[in-house]
């Protein structure tokens, strides 16, 4: 067992540090760079906090859709193949709702400010 | 620098010059640059954009039509008053500056987050929608005859494309599976006609004043195919920037598009330009990918393209609203 801070704590530290203290020293084309590097900080620290959970509940869903086992790639790898063969489409009973769901976990990583995402949110999804 | 090349050969193009002054870099990666800078002349300064592929940098990606291509059809755009900056020079070898072309810089802005939020342009919003469905019909009829030599793309041939680029990526996707099975279900055929078709004509592609759109700009995917084309991948949601409810670019609905493409005498086939729309999601999805593949393996380790990486679930949500929409 690795010691404390963990890795979000410490993540998030030097974000902070990056948006308040340095910041306000920096303009132009390195202040938008600066923005970037928050950004992937900030992304980092949602995915670190989020990915355990998400992914068990993806595993979880993958294994009820394809009826097999297997790491959350490789259950990912073989519903593309089925969707690809013709196998598993839209009618496919639980396959929307699992893509929805997956999806919607993955948004709340990558971008949770998008709207689409944000309106999909308000759905109740 | 650039700007004693330019110097040295600008009197020779434009009539009365004596110099060029205040050059910067204003964008591109390695293979392409766009320089601003102003023509001296004895009455004051003209404006000019310089785009080039500076010397061994002259083989264009396979997409690319070439900055020849994109010199010719701006200046053909123009002549026919498509918005368009005038084309002013197209480089010749002996100058030395690589390949490329100068064009007349046109003042407004082209950040799309500004155009849509700013109180500068709240006068033109509402209008860009039909404005922008004129200007893509003055477009598909530029005449064949005098465009440049282009490659043709069909739907089916899109599809296909588009599918190798993804498996290329290895890069197992489910939502993009769909996509694609919906696209080759959906594949209109071949188009009744086949026109130029812009092939990234967006909002942030557009240089935009108070008064409208001024300059149609980046040719460089243009092609013959579907002129149904444009007009679905104007209505991409990535280029809506967050306007969502807005399809044409954040600015209006696709009845404002359409009813402006048919008053100038052109026909809208509504299903076809859905099916460009899937496609066009689909594609900036894959785009994302590419960017992904290029910051792991090539030289460009930028955090900008790592980050694009990160865009392409914005796609797939954009493309389950599309194909697998929920309740309503």
């Amino acid at each position: 067992m690795q010691d404390e801070p963990t890795p979000v704590e410490l993540t998030q530290s030097v974000a902070d540090f990056l948006r308040s203290d340095i910041t306000p020293l920096i303009s132009g084309h390195q202040a938008f760079k600066l923005r970037v590097a928050i950004n992937i900080l900030d992304l980092v620290t949602r995915q670190l906090t989020q990915e355990e959970g998400t992914d068990a509940k993806e595993v979880e869903r993958l294994r009820a859709l394809l009826g097999m086992d297997g790491s959350v790639t490789e259950l990912n790898r073989a519903l593309a193949e089925r969707i690809a063969k013709g196998e598993a489409d839209l009618a496919t009973p639980g396959l929307s709702e699992h893509l929805w769901a997956t999806t919607m976990d993955k948004l709340a990583v990558d971008q949770p400010n998008y709207a689409s995402y944000k309106r999909e949110l308000g759905r109740g999804g | 620098m650039i700007e004693p090349q330019l110097g040295r050969i600008v009197g020779s193009w434009y009539a009365g010059a004596i110099g060029v002054a205040n050059s910067k870099r204003l964008s591109g990666g390695a293979s392409q640059e766009t320089w601003s800078f102003d023509i001296m002349q004895p009455h004051g300064l003209v404006g000019a954009i310089l785009r080039r592929s500076p010397k061994g940098y002259g083989a264009a990606p396979t997409r690319a039509a070439g900055l020849a291509a994109e010199a010719k059809l701006m200046q053909l755009a123009f002549e026919a008053g498509i918005p368009s900056p005038r084309v002013l020079y197209v480089l010749r070898p002996e100058d030395d500056l690589g390949t490329g072309f100068i064009m007349q810089r046109v003042e407004g802005e082209t950040i799309a987050r500004k155009i849509l939020r700013d109180n500068e342009f709240a006068a033109a919003r509402p209008h860009l929608a039909r404005q922008i469905g004129g200007i893509l019909a003055g477009l598909h009829r530029l005449p064949q005859d005098k465009l440049p030599k282009l490659r043709s793309r069909s739907a089916t041939q899109e599809i296909a494309e588009f599918e190798r680029d993804y498996r290329s990526l290895n890069w197992p996707k489910p939502v993009f599976e769909l996509a694609l099975r919906w696209l080759r279900d959906h594949d209109p055929g071949p188009s009744a006609e086949e026109t130029l078709v812009h092939g990234d004509f967006r909002n942030g592609n557009l240089i935009i004043g108070a008064d409208g759109v001024r300059a149609v700009l980046d040719w460089e995917l243009a092609h013959l195919g579907d002129p149904m084309e444009d007009l679905g991948w104007v209505c991409v949601n990535s280029w809506r920037f967050g306007e969502i409810d807005k399809p044409v670019g954040g600015f209006g609905s696709r009845e404002e598009l359409f009813a402006g493409y048919e008053a100038a005498g052109r026909k809208v086939d509504p299903a076809r330009v859905k099916f460009w729309e899937v496609m066009g999601t689909l594609r900036w999805g894959i785009m994302c990918g590419g960017m992904m593949q290029r910051f792991r393996e090539g030289p460009d380790h930028s955090m900008e393209r790592a980050m694009i990486g990160r865009r392409a679930s914005e796609t797939e949500i954009d493309l389950l609203r599309l194909l697998a929409p929920r309740g309503s």
